[in-house]
């Protein structure tokens, strides 16, 4: 069996242009992460503010030999948005597809395809491969009997899978930060920067919910897929993806690999992830075909 | 571009509601099978085999075309559903199918090349390269748009990319982009993606606790109401959230989309068709609606001035209506 490969997703969330810098120099020098995912996800507003960033801290994970992945945006509906995705395509680095539209763009040049594209089945993934994949990220709601199926019969094709930090549940056209503040999207302020890890959006009997991000809903659970990476390296998922929060993402990916490695059983790690997810319950409930909130 | 005529398509959860459809004007019906291949795998809905071929003769009859929406995503492992679909729709003769899946497209266009492709809004391609790329690679004639674009902005894809579009003109207001979205498996377990059914009817409770009624999905808290009071369907993107201390509609209000007061806005921008939603509507409704947009529709025509619009208050969501996206600033 090849080594698993440990990825740091795209960050979700609006962190400045001096936190992001801060936060991807020290997983450059210290995680033990095979593929750093960078790029705007949610929103196309966030960019420019930490576009003064991205080449240094491009640079310094090439230079950590960490392999470098632009991930795209996953709703694109305005004419400045497709000509970004445009630019990106021309550019040197491998992209992260989340928009169909990026894939068309690509015309046929490998790249990855990210969660926010339907891939729950064999024959979407096979023609996510003809036209150009050469790794897919599976969704987010997909069991371990379709991630089984999907996997187990994927060639060379690389599938990747989140097994750590919250899930994003959809992206929508309206803001709901914005909403949640009385702003309308177009005069957002961006106002979810306020947030490094999401704005809680808890039931009216108070039970926590949702994570508000932007456009984009998130679980407010964290999901930790730790005792089932053994299963999932069986079912022949090659890469496993921790999101990241506003936490430390160097220790954690340090326990995950030290999982993956065998050096350490899941249950040895458990305690001390858990000091590092605080009081934010874990969730695994997805994978398992159990409602998404729930811990299996 | 300008066209000459905009179509109706209208629900048909039912083989009485095809009829009904089709006596009140409807130039389509759109149907599903029985069976978690359509988004609106609802107890009680939908067409075998047999019901769809009576219904296609019954439609064709009186020049009315009839589409089947196969439109959820498989499961893995288990395709043969949904390509069994695809074979039944085609062996009924229909006018067109409304798919979603990549793979399933890819089965379609291998199998039944001659059998009308619509993109289903399930697909979620909301850009004019998403449009292309569905046309380029599995001849799609026609895509359903996401209900989160302004007028404008399907004008503009219309004029980019040539392809028909049919809108949504009355039904529901859906904020996420579709096709995508898991706050109901995230409560349920149950995938309206690969199932077909958000908010699930099975997984829904109302409790009445001290004057107040509480809604629940999935056993989680939805909203709360005042006995007497409406409670609307707990569906998770039209319940009530708290942040910063303040409960309030953090997704969108309980409302329903009604775009009769823009229609010459809509075939201004070239749409071909419109949209009626509600296959899950009882044969009132279909009757009613589809009846108010027959008027509307054929007043257009004959440029009167002042459309018919109707009263279908009654009719929409929480008996309350908006124009949704269409109007910038829903955002």
């Amino acid at each position: 069996m090849k080594r698993a490969r440990l990825t740091l997703g795209p960050l979700l969330f609006h962190w400045s242009a001096a936190k992001r810098r801060d936060f991807y120099l020290r997983i450059a020098d210290e995680a033990p992460v095979d593929t750093v995912y960078v790029g705007e996800v949610v929103c196309a507003k966030r960019e420019p503010m930490v576009a003064s960033v991205q080449q240094e801290i491009i640079a310094r994970l090439r230079a950590a030999d960490k392999e470098v992945v632009l991930s795209t945006l996953a709703l694109v509906t305005t004419l400045r948005e497709v000509e970004r995705i445009r630019e990106l395509v021309n550019g040197d680095l491998l992209l992260e597809a989340n928009d169909v539209a990026c894939i068309q763009l690509l015309e046929g040049k490998a790249h990855v395809v990210g969660p926010y594209i339907n891939a729950f089945n064999e024959g979407a993934r096979d023609v996510l491969v003809r036209k150009g994949a050469i790794r897919i990220v599976l969704p987010i709601e997909m069991n371990k009997t379709g991630l089984q199926v999907v996997a187990g019969t994927a060639g060379d094709t690389e599938l990747e899978y989140q097994v750590f930090g919250r899930q994003a549940l959809s992206v929508a056209m309206r803001c709901y930060h914005a909403r949640a503040h009385r702003l309308t999207k177009d005069h957002c302020q961006i106002i979810c920067g306020i947030d490094p890890d999401g704005l809680a959006a808890d039931t009216i009997d108070g039970i926590a919910l949702f994570t508000i991000n932007g456009t984009q809903t998130l679980t407010h659970g964290n999901a930790v897929l730790l005792s089932e990476l053994a299963m999932l390296r069986e079912f022949g998922v090659t890469h496993f993806r921790l999101s990241p929060q506003d936490l430390d993402m160097v220790a954690v990916a340090t326990h995950y690999r030290a999982v993956l490695d065998g050096e350490q059983a899941a249950d040895e790690v458990t305690a001390a992830l858990r000091t590092l997810t605080g009081t934010t319950p874990w969730i695994n409930g997805f994978l398992h075909g159990q409602p998404g909130r729930q811990w299996v | 571009m300008s066209i000459r005529y905009l179509e109706l398509v209208c629900p048909a959860g039912t083989p009485s509601a095809l009829r009904t459809a089709v006596e009140a004007g409807a130039d389509t019906v759109y149907c599903g099978f029985r069976d978690c291949t359509n988004a609106r795998n609802y107890p009680g809905l939908n067409f075998d085999f047999d019901e769809l071929c009576a219904g296609v003769t019954y439609a064709h009859a009186r020049d009315c075309k009839v589409l089947v929406a196969i439109n959820t995503f498989p499961r893995a492992g288990d395709e043969s559903p949904w390509h069994r679909a695809v074979d039944h729709a085609a062996a009924a003769g229909v006018d067109a199918v409304i798919l979603a899946d990549l793979g399933v497209l890819d089965y379609a266009t291998r199998c039944h090349p001659n059998l009308r492709r619509h993109l289903s809004v399930q697909a979620s391609a909301a850009n004019a390269p998403s449009i292309q790329f569905y046309r380029d690679h599995f001849d799609v004639r026609r895509v359903v748009l996401p209900r989160v674009l302004s007028v404008e902005a399907v004008a503009e894809l219309i004029a980019e990319t040539g392809i028909e579009t049919e809108v949504f003109a009355f039904g529901s207001v859906g904020p996420m982009s579709e096709g995508r979205c898991y706050l109901s498996s995230y409560l349920t377990g149950l995938s309206p993606t690969s199932e077909g059914a958000c908010a699930p009817a099975s997984h829904v409770a109302y409790e009445e606790i001290d004057g107040r009624v509480l809604s629940r999905l999935g056993g989680v808290t939805l909203n709360c109401f005042a006995r007497g009071e409406p409670a609307a369907y707990p569906t998770p993107c039209k319940g009530r959230y708290v942040t910063h201390g303040q409960a309030s509609y953090l997704f969108e209000e309980p409302v329903g989309l009604n775009a009769i007061e823009i229609l010459p806005q809509l075939k201004g921008a070239g749409v071909t068709a419109l949209k009626i939603e509600g296959r899950q509507r009882s044969r009132a409704y279909v009757a009613e609606v589809v009846t108010t947009f027959r008027r509307a529709l054929d007043a257009l025509e004959r440029c009167d001035e002042g459309t018919p619009t109707g009263q279908l208050h009654g009719n929409t969501e929480g008996g309350k209506e908006t124009c949704g996206a269409y109007q910038k600033g829903w955002r």
